[in-house]
This record gives structure tokens, C-alpha cells and sequence, in this order.
């Protein structure tokens, strides 16, 4: 599968985000888009343009906006809010709390912008707590698509979903190398069928895993890689059967080791088959202001690191 | 009026028991917001007890003082959303009474919950933004306690609303001049609070909360001036714990629960008119 893996072009996730609600937009009228001062930033000029009565401006106030979200789904609209994810996040967790998650209402909260690929903008922006806060909200659903085709996908799919969801996707050009039809939501996506380690990915680092597979496979090394774009619900069965069979786990991630994916892979580890797992993440640390591709480096979350964290774990598993 | 204030006089009854019986919860806020809770429920709220969440042709409400739930409660049994026995499960546990409102265990009549501050006015205001996206032309009422307005978020939800002219919104602020720790002059003085909704762009009229003539007047003016184009702010003069005179006027009373013997006294005070739960 690996060999079939195929570059078709080259878009930031955003711009999948932008098309996506568009779409959902003309499938269903009573999805609504928000935004806090950053509509062109989120891709939403398309979505103003057809549908300028269905699109709210909040004003650099995100606190605002989660409220007004929750009480348009009150009234049986499909509200999706928009910002970068730290403002998405951490700076309104207790209006998502209280208004969104513990209300039960049926918002979707898009962030972009998310992790260190943000670059120039530094250690304000780019947060990399924002996947743990969100799934340790009760009932919240997580999503984090790896390029623009899973992005457009997942956002349409999320329209269609009844429950409050946090969609993190990203702002640099990056490869495109999924089909829209292959997004399940909840579903964990299998791109390569391989028996020595499973590689975990989401959001961008996913194509890292695939350059890191391509070089491990010419080493000999046959790496199962699943694309985790729903971390939570996670797709546990598929977390289960890929350990079982391979003994030993790396996650990769464009987040903190501390509360993202990584962890909810080691909870199921611990939980039913207790595994070697080695962590690609930022390791309980800022980022701070660079080149995306130059950050991912400086940070350990480039292809080597990866396959230096394959070798590493198959080395544990022996 | 008579009845309404025989209603009001059950419903204040109703929150000195519920508190006394959990010994927690806040009676002087409840107390104070009795006849507009009452007035609202009973007579200005175009509403439907047999309660569906979307609310659509119906005028809805917001609670974003969640602290004063047990007049909610109340005034949500009494009116008929669900058994007035209820009422005694009030902060106990397997209860759908919770310490402060919420959607999650599926009471009826309440549609987002509340309690951390400053978040009613946003849902209000989404929810009135939903009306006119679903061209319901019914109303959307809120109430928010003065201290309350100490949260930021109220000020980027008042800019909002008088930026947009979201004018199918009624909010009511209890300025009672008391929180937690004192006075609000002392905690953090609201100064000129109508000058300040003015600002905003919002329609402010006043109103005396604790005399029920003056309730239904002041709300149904605040009606008419909807659909103008501006919000509409009604700032609510009450007394904390009104009804219970030695609960009257002082933050003392803000959370804490009266004993056996304040109970008997309290009672004494607030005629039976509808029987108690």
C-alpha cells in the first residue's frame, strides 16, 4: 500500500476546511459560520460570498462566539465556530465547558493554525495542548484530519454528525495524498499493512509517517501505519488488532506527548496488551518562532526522528 | 396581580424550603428575583410547558445567574414543567435538580446550563440570532445577576448585541448591589451602569423588581420596544432576600441556608397559597 501511496497536489488543510464548509453549507441550510476577526485566515470567503445570512462576525471575542454557537444550536442551526485552535481552546475552555460540552450542544469548533507548522508567529499561537483539553471534555468528539482532502471531508462529515466536535487542522501547504472518500469518521484509516511496529499518526505528522515507512521499508522493516484522524472516540478495535499483531507502537503527533494521541494509544496499550510505545511530540515544551519545516526538525518531528523511533521501539520489543 | 402574588408567595416558599432541605444553595438572589421569575412564567413568556429544546414559536429564557436555581426550579414546577414533588430532590443526589441548572440530566425547561458566570447573554443572544434565521418572531429573555457583570464576557456579548442590533432580546440585569464578598460598590463598582448599556447602542429602561405591578408594566414596555433595531436592557432594582426580613438587603444571605428555627420564621412570613410540595 505504501507503493500506492500518490501525491496529487500540494494545499493547506485550512483551504480544505474552507471548501469543506462551503459544501456543507449548500447540503444543509442550517449550517451557520462564526468567526472571531479571522474569516480570510479560516477560508471562509466562499461560504460568506453564497451565504452572507448565514455567516456571523463575532469581533476578536471567542468567549462571545462559543455562546452565541450554543445557543444557535439551541434554535436547530449547525453553528460552526472559526479561529486559530489556541483561541479556539484554551482561551474559551470553560465557555466550551459549561455551553458546549456539558450542554450537549451540537457546535463545531474549527480550529486552525494548530501546532508548531504556525511558524513565524511563536509560542502564542501555536499551541500544542489543545488535542488534550478537547478530549478530556465528556462527549466531545476530536478530529484531526492530515491534509486538505481529509479536512474537506472530515468537515462535511462532522455537518452530519449530532454532538459538539473540536476539528484541528493546520495553516502550511502540505501534501495531498488521501481520497475524501477514504474519511470515516471514528474510523481509524489503514495506509499501510505492515508486521513489525505500528506507526500511529494524525493531523500533518501522517505524511511524515508515510516518508518514515518508505525508508524503513528499504531497511526491511515493515511498518503497519494508521491514520488516527479521529482520536477520540477512538477506534480502539483497530488500536487492538494493529498492537497484537506487531508487539510494539510509535505515535506521532504535532502536539504535546503530555495528553494527545499518544497517550490514548497508551492507554489502550496498557489496558489490554501492555507494548513497547515510543512518543513523537513535543515533549512538555513551548514552541517558538521559525520555518514550519525548521521547527518540526528542531523539535524531533521530522521523518528521521521517526525512524529513529521505529528502531529504537523494535530494539525494546526484543 | 392578586394571583401572581399568591404565586410568588408559594414560589418564595418554595426556595426557603429547598434550601433548608439540602442545607445549601442561594436564597438571597432567589428571593429577590421572585416576582420577575413569576411575572415572566405566569404571564409575559408566550410559552409551552410540554417542553421541546428548539423552542421554535415560543418565547424563550436564559438563566445566566445560575445560582439562583431554586426560583427557577420553582417557577419552571409550578408553571408545570415537571411534578412540583421534584422540587424536594433539590442538590440531592440522582436529582435532575442540580446545584446550578443544566441540560444534562434533562430537565425540562432548561436549555444550557449555568452557574460559571457570564456565559447566558452569548446563548442568548445565538438563540435570538436563531429566531431570525428560522423567522420566529418570539422573544428571547434573559437574567443576569450585577455582580455577574464583573465577567468580561458579558461586555464582549453587550458590544455584540448592540453592534448587531440583535432586537429580539430582552436582558434583565438583578442589580441588587450585593455579591459574594459585599456591596458591589466595594467589590467592583459598576458605576454608571445605565450610561454604560447606552454606549453599547442598547434600548435601557428601569424597573422596581420587587413590586409585581411594576414587573408586568416594566415587561411588557420592554416588549414594545423590541424590533426597533436595539437590545433591551431592563435593570432591575430588587432587594436580596426580599419576603424574609432578616435575610433582606445583605449579601449574608447570598449561599448559605437557613436552620430549623429561621425556617419556622421565614414560613411565618410567606402565606401557603398553592400548597407546598
Amino acid at each position: 500500500m505504501l507503493n500506492t501511496i500518490e501525491v496529487t497536489g500540494n494545499k493547506d488543510t485550512r483551504s480544505g476546511f474552507g471548501d469543506g464548509i462551503l459544501e456543507a453549507g449548500r447540503d444543509n441550510d442550517q449550517v451557520v459560520a462564526l468567526t472571531a476577526d479571522l474569516a480570510g485566515s479560516l477560508k471562509l470567503q466562499a461560504f460568506m460570498k453564497e451565504f452572507p445570512e448565514r455567516f456571523i462576525q463575532v469581533g476578536i471575542a471567542e468567549a462571545n462566539m462559543i455562546g452565541i454557537a450554543a445557543g444557535l444550536a439551541i434554535g436547530g442551526k449547525i453553528p460552526f465556530t472559526t479561529t486559530f485552535a489556541n483561541f479556539s481552546t484554551g482561551r474559551v475552555y470553560d465557555q466550551i465547558r459549561q455551553s458546549v460540552a456539558y450542554s450537549n450542544k451540537n457546535v463545531k469548533i474549527c480550529a486552525s493554525h494548530a501546532g508548531l507548522t504556525l511558524g513565524e508567529d511563536g509560542a502564542t499561537h501555536q499551541i500544542l495542548e489543545d488535542i488534550g483539553l478537547m478530549k478530556m471534555l465528556p462527549g466531545m468528539t476530536v478530529v484531526v484530519p492530515c491534509d486538505y482532502n481529509q479536512t474537506k471531508a472530515a468537515t462535511k462529515a462532522i455537518a452530519k454528525f449530532e454532538g459538539p466536535v473540536y476539528l484541528r487542522f493546520g495553516r502550511p501547504v502540505w501534501p495531498i495524498f488521501t481520497k475524501e472518500e477514504d474519511f470515516v469518521l471514528g474510523k481509524a484509516q489503514h495506509m499501510n499493512e505492515g508486521k513489525d511496529v505500528s506507526v500511529f499518526a494524525c493531523g500533518h505528522l501522517v505524511w511524515k509517517a508515510v516518508e518514515a515507512a518508505r525508508i524503513l521499508e528499504v531497511k526491511g522493516i515493515s511498518v503497519e501505519l494508521i491514520n488516527i484522524h479521529t482520536i477520540k472516540p477512538l477506534d480502539v478495535e483497530a488500536v487492538k488488532a494493529s498492537i497484537q499483531k506487531t508487539g510494539c507502537a510509535v505515535t506521532c503527533e504535532e502536539h504535546n506527548i503530555i495528553g494527545g494521541l499518544g497517550d490514548s494509544i497508551a492507554q489502550v496499550a496498557a489496558r489490554h496488551n501492555p507494548i513497547p510505545i515510543e512518543y513523537i511530540g513535543t515533549n512538555d515544551t513551548f514552541g517558538e518562532s521559525g520555518k514550519p519545516m525548521d521547527l518540526l526538525v528542531k523539535y524531533g518531528l521530522d521523518t528521521d526522528n521517526i525512524v529513529a523511533a521505529v528502531e529504537k521501539v523494535m530494539m525494546r520489543k526484543k | 396581580m392578586d394571583n401572581l402574588k399568591d404565586i410568588a408567595s408559594q414560589i418564595r416558599r418554595d426556595i426557603v424550603r429547598m434550601v433548608h432541605g439540602v442545607q445549601s444553595g442561594h436564597p438571597g438572589g432567589s428571593l429577590g428575583c421572585t416576582e420577575f421569575l413569576t411575572a415572566l412564567y405566569f404571564n409575559i413568556l408566550e410559552h409551552n410547558p410540554d417542553f421541546k429544546m428548539e423552542g421554535i414559536g415560543e418565547d424563550l429564557f436564559f438563566l445566566s445567574n445560575g445560582h439562583i436555581s431554586p426560583v427557577f426550579y420553582s417557577a419552571l414546577a409550578r408553571s408545570g414543567y415537571f411534578p412540583i414533588q421534584e422540587l424536594s430532590t433539590f442538590r440531592k443526589i440522582n436529582s435532575r435538580l442540580q446545584g446550578h441548572p443544566t441540560t444534562h440530566e434533562n430537565l425540562p425547561g432548561v436549555r444550557v446550563a449555568s452557574g460559571s458566570l457570564g456565559q447566558g447573554m452569548s446563548v442568548a443572544i445565538g438563540a435570538a440570532l436563531a429566531k431570525k434565521l428560522n423567522n420566529d418572531s418570539k422573544l428571547v429573555f434573559s437574567l443576569h445577576g450585577d455582580g455577574e457583570l464583573d465577567e468580561g464576557q458579558n461586555w464582549e456579548a453587550i458590544m455584540f448585541a448592540g453592534a448587531k442590533g440583535v432586537d429580539n432580546l430582552i436582558s434583565t440585569i438583578d442589580w441588587n448591589g450585593q455579591q459574594i464578598d459585599g456591596p458591589t460598590k466595594k467589590v467592583m463598582d459598576l458605576k454608571n451602569l445605565p450610561a454604560k448599556f447606552e454606549a453599547f447602542g442598547w434600548e435601557v429602561t428601569e424597573m422596581e423588581g420587587n413590586d409585581m405591578d411594576a414587573v408586568v408594566a416594566g415587561l411588557t414596555k420592554a416588549k414594545s420596544l423590541t424590533g426597533k433595531g436595539k437590545p433591551i436592557v431592563i435593570l432591575m432594582k430588587t432587594i436580596m432576600g426580599k419576603g424574609v426580613d432578616f435575610m433582606e438587603g445583605t449579601h449574608e444571605w447570598h449561599g448559605i441556608a437557613p436552620n430549623d428555627e429561621q425556617l419556622k420564621n421565614a414560613l411565618a412570613q410567606l402565606p401557603e397559597t398553592m400548597g407546598d410540595y
